[in-house]
Parts: C-alpha cells; sequence; structure tokens
C-alpha cells in the first residue's frame, strides 16, 4: 500500500499545481480578510525592529560590530519571521484542514509544504523594506552575497523539516499547539538576531551553530549587509543540519501519515 | 491479473479503536508508553475494538457502475475512503488502476472568502484536476451549475443550494477514469437531483468505472447494472442490481420500488425503542407518479427492540423551503397501537386527497410513545408532486399558484338576487 519511493515523488509532481493553488488559497485569503493586508509582512519585522532597538539597541546598549543596530537586527528579523510564521500556520496545517485530510487524498506533505511557499511572499516583501534600510544606512553586500541562494534554500529546508514534524505530531498530540509559540521564543533567544554571534566564546560557536537559523540567519545577514563577519564554517554546519532535520522530519511525517485521516 | 480490472480487493479489514480520545494528550502516551514498559497494559483497550471492513474481497471491471448499499455502519464510507487512499486498511490489499478521483462530500475545502470562480479553481484542483483541465471545463461548469451571475461573488454569499451545485459541477467534469461517489445525489432541489442523475449516468457511459453509495435505491436501480451490500463490514450480497437489492429490502420486511431506506440517515431523535426502517409512498392504482388532488398511501416499516404499548406515529409534509405544511398523526385521530411486540411491523396512512399544489415536498415520520420520541427523522423522503388534470379542462393545477390546493368551484349569481 504504501508507495515506494519514486512513485510518491512521481505522485508529488503530478500534484505540483495543487501546491500552488494551496499556497495561493492561504496567501488570498489572508490578504482578504486582514484589512491591512501586504502591510503585515512589513509590520511584523519592523515593530520587532523598533522593540528590539530601543530596548538591547539603546536601553542595554548591544553592540553590534561595523553596522548599525537597527538594520542589524531587521535583517535578522526579516528571514527569522518566516521562519517562525512558517512553523505556525503549517505546524498547524494538518488539523486546519482536516475536512480535507478526511475527504480527499491528495500527498498530505502538500498542506505544511504551501504554508511554507505561502511565507515566501512575506519574505520577498519584507525584504524590500531591507532594501530600503540599506539604501538609508549606504550598506552594500560584498562577494559573499553569492551565498544567499543557497542561505534562503537552507531557511527553507529547515523550516519545512521542523513544520513536517510539528504538523504530524499536532495530528496525534494537541499539546504540541500550545508547546508551539513557547519553543519558538525560546528558538529566537538561541539565534542570533538581537546580539551578534561575538558576543559568545569562539569555542562555543560550533555547538550553537547545530541549531540551523544560527548559521543561516546569521549568514544571511552577513552576506546582505557585507559584514566582515561571515563564518562559513557555522554556515555549513548548519546548512548540514538544516538538511538532517529535513530528512527526519520528511521520513517522520511520511510514518505518521497513513494515520492522519483516522486520527486527526 | 487481466487488464480489464480497475479494481481489485482483496481480503481488506479495517479495525478502529473504540473509546481512544481521539486527540491523545502528550501526558497520556507519556503514561501509556511507561506502563507499557512496566508491563501493566490497559486491558479495557482491547476489548472496544470494531472493525469497520471484516475481510472485504471484490473486483470491478473497468467501465462497469457498481453500486453500494447497506445500513449505517455497514462499512460504505469506510470502504470508499480505503479505495480512495483517505485511510489505509488495516491488513489485505487493494489495487486501483488508473487515476481516481473520489467525491466524498460536495465541495470540499470550499472556502468562504473565495469567489466562485477562485473556488473552481480550488476546489477543482485539490480532486486532483489539472489548471489546464480547469481551464478547458470552466465555462461547462458554470453553465452546469447556473451561476454564472455570481461567479466573482464570494460564496459566503451564496445559498445553500448554489454551493451544492457548484460543488457538484465540478466534480461532474472531474475527468478520472475511476470515480468513487458517497451520497451525494440527496442535495440540491428536483431538477438539479435529476441533472446530477442524468450527468452520473454519462459517467458510467463514458467507460468510467463507477462506485456509487447511495441510500436512494431508485437511483442506485437507474444508475448500477451491478450491486453489493455490505453488511457489518463484510460483503453480504454481489450480483445484478435488481437481485441485490431485492433480498436488500426483503432484510427489512418490505418491497418495491419509491422506498426509502431510513436506517443509514443518521440526522434523527428520539431513544430509538422502535425504530423507522423504512418509508414507502404508494401513489393510487400502482401508478408510479403522485398528482395534485391524489389518494396517497404512505406506509412506515418500523422494528421495536420490546414490546410497547400506546404506540404513536406521524408522518409530516415540508414545503421545499422547509415549512411544515401539515403533520397526519395517530394523536388527533385516536389510533395509536395499543401494543406494538417487539419486532418488525408496518403502518400505513392513507391519505384521501392531497390537496398540494404540484412541486417538492419532503416528508418527514416519526413514532413516539406516550410522552416520548422514540424515533424522528425530520428528512425521510422527498415527494414529487406532479400537476394534474384534477378539472378535466386540460389547464393543470400548477405550481405558479401557490402551495396549498383547495378543491372548489364557481358560483356565478345574478345581480338582481
Amino acid at each position: 500500500m504504501t508507495p515506494s519511493r519514486t512513485e510518491w515523488l512521481k505522485e508529488l509532481w503530478h500534484y505540483r499545481e495543487l501546491l500552488y493553488f494551496l499556497a495561493w488559497r492561504d496567501v488570498t485569503i489572508r490578504y482578504k480578510q486582514a484589512a491591512l493586508g501586504a502591510a503585515w509582512a512589513i509590520l511584523q519585522p519592523v515593530m520587532g525592529m523598533i522593540i528590539f532597538t530601543l530596548f538591547f539597541g539603546r536601553l542595554a546598549g548591544m553592540q553590534s560590530g561595523d553596522i548599525p543596530y537597527p538594520i542589524f537586527v531587521y535583517a535578522g528579523l526579516a528571514p527569522w519571521t518566516y521562519f517562525a510564521t512558517v512553523l505556525n500556520t503549517a505546524g498547524n496545517s494538518l488539523i486546519g484542514n482536516s475536512n480535507l485530510v478526511t475527504k480527499v487524498y491528495f500527498p498530505r506533505v502538500l498542506l505544511p509544504g504551501a504554508s511554507a511557499a505561502a511565507g515566501l511572499l512575506d519574505l520577498a516583501i519584507s525584504s524590500s523594506v531591507l532594501l530600503l534600510l540599506m539604501l538609508y544606512y549606504r550598506i552594500a553586500p560584498g562577494w559573499t552575497l553569492l551565498w544567499l541562494p543557497v542561505l534562503i534554500v537552507g531557511l527553507v529546508l529547515v523550516s519545512v523539516g521542523v513544520s513536517m514534524l510539528f504538523a504530524a505530531l499536532n495530528v496525534r498530540y494537541r499539546d504540541i499547539k500550545h508547546a508551539m509559540p513557547f519553543l519558538i521564543q525560546m528558538w529566537l533567544f538561541c539565534t542570533p538576531i538581537v546580539y551578534p554571534t561575538s558576543l559568545v566564546p569562539e569555542r562555543f560557536r560550533p555547538l550553537l551553530s547545530l541549531n540551523p537559523c544560527w548559521g543561516i540567519i546569521d549568514g544571511i545577514r552577513s552576506a546582505l549587509l557585507g559584514s566582515s563577519t561571515f563564518d562559513t564554517p557555522a554556515v555549513l554546519t548548519s546548512l548540514a543540519s538544516a538538511s538532517v532535520i529535513f530528512v527526519v522530519g520528511l521520513l517522520y511525517f511520511r510514518s505518521a501519515e497513513r494515520s492522519f485521516a483516522d486520527v486527526i | 491479473m487481466s487488464n480489464q480490472q480497475a479494481i481489485v480487493v482483496d481480503n481488506v479489514t479495517k479495525r478502529y479503536q473504540l473509546g481512544e480520545t481521539r486527540h491523545t494528550m502528550l501526558r497520556e502516551a507519556v503514561v501509556g508508553a511507561l506502563s507499557r514498559l512496566t508491563g501493566k497494559a490497559r486491558a479495557a483497550e482491547e476489548g472496544r475494538i470494531l472493525w469497520a471492513l471484516n475481510g472485504v474481497s471484490l473486483e470491478v471491471q473497468r467501465g462497469e457502475v457498481l453500486g453500494l448499499v447497506g445500513r449505517n455502519g455497514a462499512g460504505k464510507s469506510t470502504l470508499l475512503k480505503v479505495l480512495s487512499r483517505i485511510t489505509y486498511p488495516t491488513s489485505g490489499h487493494v489495487t486501483v488502476h488508473g487515476r481516481v478521483g473520489s467525491l466524498l462530500e460536495v465541495g470540499t475545502g470550499f472556502h468562504d472568502e473565495l469567489s466562485g470562480r477562485e473556488n473552481i479553481y480550488l476546489n477543482g484542483s485539490i480532486l486532483g484536476m489539472k489548471r489546464q483541465e480547469i481551464d478547458r471545463e470552466i465555462d461547462r461548469i458554470v453553465d452546469f451549475a447556473d451561476i454564472s451571475e455570481f461567479l466573482d461573488t464570494p460564496i459566503k454569499r451564496y445559498s445553500s443550494g448554489m454551493r451544492m451545485r457548484l460543488g457538484f459541477a465540478i466534480a461532474a467534469h472531474l475527468s478520472t477514469d475511476v470515480l468513487f461517489v458517497d451520497e451525494v445525489l440527496a442535495v440540491g432541489d428536483a431538477g438539479f437531483q435529476k441533472k446530477c442523475l442524468s450527468s452520473m449516468r454519462e459517467l458510467g457511459q463514458g467507460g468510467r468505472t463507477v462506485i456509487f453509495v447511495s441510500h436512494n435505491l431508485s437511483a442506485i436501480e437507474n444508475l448500477c447494472s451491478r450491486t453489493i451490500w455490505l453488511s457489518d463490514g463484510q460483503v453480504k450480497e454481489d450480483g445484478p442490481t435488481k437481485d441485490v437489492l431485492r433480498s436488500y429490502l426483503a432484510s427489512f420486511g418490505a418491497g418495491t420500488a419509491d422506498l426509502m431506506d431510513l436506517t443509514s440517515i443518521a440526522e434523527r431523535k428520539g431513544s430509538g425503542l422502535a425504530k423507522l426502517t423504512t418509508l414507502q409512498v404508494i401513489p393510487p392504482d400502482g401508478d408510479k407518479i403522485v398528482h395534485s388532488g391524489d389518494a396517497l398511501t404512505i406506509r412506515l416499516s418500523y422494528e421495536c427492540a420490546k414490546d410497547l404499548t400506546n404506540l404513536h406515529f406521524g408522518v409530516r409534509i415540508h414545503s421545499n423551503l422547509g415549512l411544515m405544511i401539515t403533520e397526519a398523526n395517530t394523536w388527533a385521530t385516536g389510533q395509536a397501537l395499543p401494543s406494538a411486540p417487539a419486532g418488525p411491523g408496518q403502518i400505513d396512512v392513507q391519505i384521501d386527497n392531497l390537496n398540494l399544489m404540484p412541486g417538492t415536498y419532503y416528508l418527514g415520520a416519526w413514532v413516539a410513545t406516550y410522552n416520548e420520541w422514540q424515533d424522528l427523522v425530520e428528512h425521510a423522503a422527498k415527494l414529487e408532486i406532479e400537476a394534474s388534470d384534477f378539472y378535466g379542462t386540460g389547464r393543470g393545477v400548477e405550481a405558479r399558484f401557490g402551495v396549498i390546493f383547495l378543491p372548489y368551484r364557481w358560483v356565478p349569481r345574478s345581480a338582481s338576487s
């Protein structure tokens, strides 16, 4: 009964348009329901930037090296917001679409997948603000910008990987839903977003970069802002751990997916 | 395996654990794992198992239209879910050749905020259609559902009838090799139901393999050459539709065509000591059609779980807008059954004169003891009343004249008298 891996991939390919339509639905509905529409994609990281700049930048006097603190925080918050939003929406995507899961067959992985795809639009919108900030602060990227595509792929991999795990667990254990916001908050502070990596002693960094967000988000920021602190070993470690998380998430999802319709 | 077979089901079982909290809490899972470790498995767990399918085997040839009947909980829907890979069998094998479409619900995944057009694309792609196919079919879908004026209106403004029509129209334009349909004809007004039936027939004639579940037995008879009767998760009978329906109906202790199987209707209330099993509309003189002004018999079959006294019955007629027009009951006539023994029974209500204008009406039925509902089925069956030439003028009593038809005559009087 369980289709082999090649069959599964073939089927995924067959249903590729459904991924688009589900993502399109998520985006359309969100923008139809929210009065501010696309502005939310910008407001979230911008508000974060203002708050963190006030409390950490001004009050606590956090140093951010050669980069002004507001843009430093924003460049980290934009990819982080993508990660956190995808976790939130994709993690609830199966139970939120239980009517689909119990009534129609399609590769279930499309549900968290569509949330991740829909999030990319917000990421693109919030990145445009980053562009404006870069113009304002007159910051140009350097050669490390070439890393950006790989880093974005890594960001999507880790987001989808963790989401598949959460979405599948959520079907069986509704506790996950309540644990997720807390976990996301913890994760934020384990990732160099409001503080620079230099705040952490060098000997701890290889260990911390096992957190895929560590190397990927710091890498995205350094690549975009042309910072001298691009940490290649940390980026590579994080990309590797993102891939591992993706594979683990996918395998767990595939093993759990047979019982989704019965348990949900 | 010959390549003429579209579907092969080999000894399939499906087990459900009853009473299990559907959404396990993590705490319970941890406690459960610990108790399993310490060897203290909960004994109660094992006793509550339901075999929704219990060794089902069947083969369906390519191009065959197969009917599936059975009482509520017989496993019909579970079988369709297993066939369409929504759920997996506990044991056994299922092989389905070709592209599969399943229609277990009309309008799955419709979203209120999206327009009709947007929902066509969304629902179509959920059902497995390609965007190109939808582009090609959209005009026909809109035409079929008759919603062209509202195509760009959010469907939250649609009436429930419009939603149903749209949902069915999309599914009717699915071009899969195999199609599973679960009880979707029970929706919409009479005209649309006819359209659905004929489109279902076309689906079958197009060389497509169809499995069709319905409690509307005349639809099954109309559409399917072969029928399978499922009972308690097993194939009870498999053969030509007429034969299978005959034995299926015989199991209710009644016969003939316009008979509604009420056992599979889930929406009902009452204590259930007496349960309605079928409702049969019997037009006069062996006619198949009910006309305005006809005499009409409605026959209820019921089953008592134990000996009951003072059993009351009622039949309600609702308009197609849900207004209760009238109720014929044993309370008003003082004709309660003094005693009804355990087991099946039948009772007729004979209506002298069906004073209703032509149109679609809905019948409800109930059975009650002295002060307690035993079984109330609000939507038991549909009643089509056709125009009649009551006055012999060839001018018919027609729907545009209202709902109630009063037999009348006009008497001119001269001004002087």
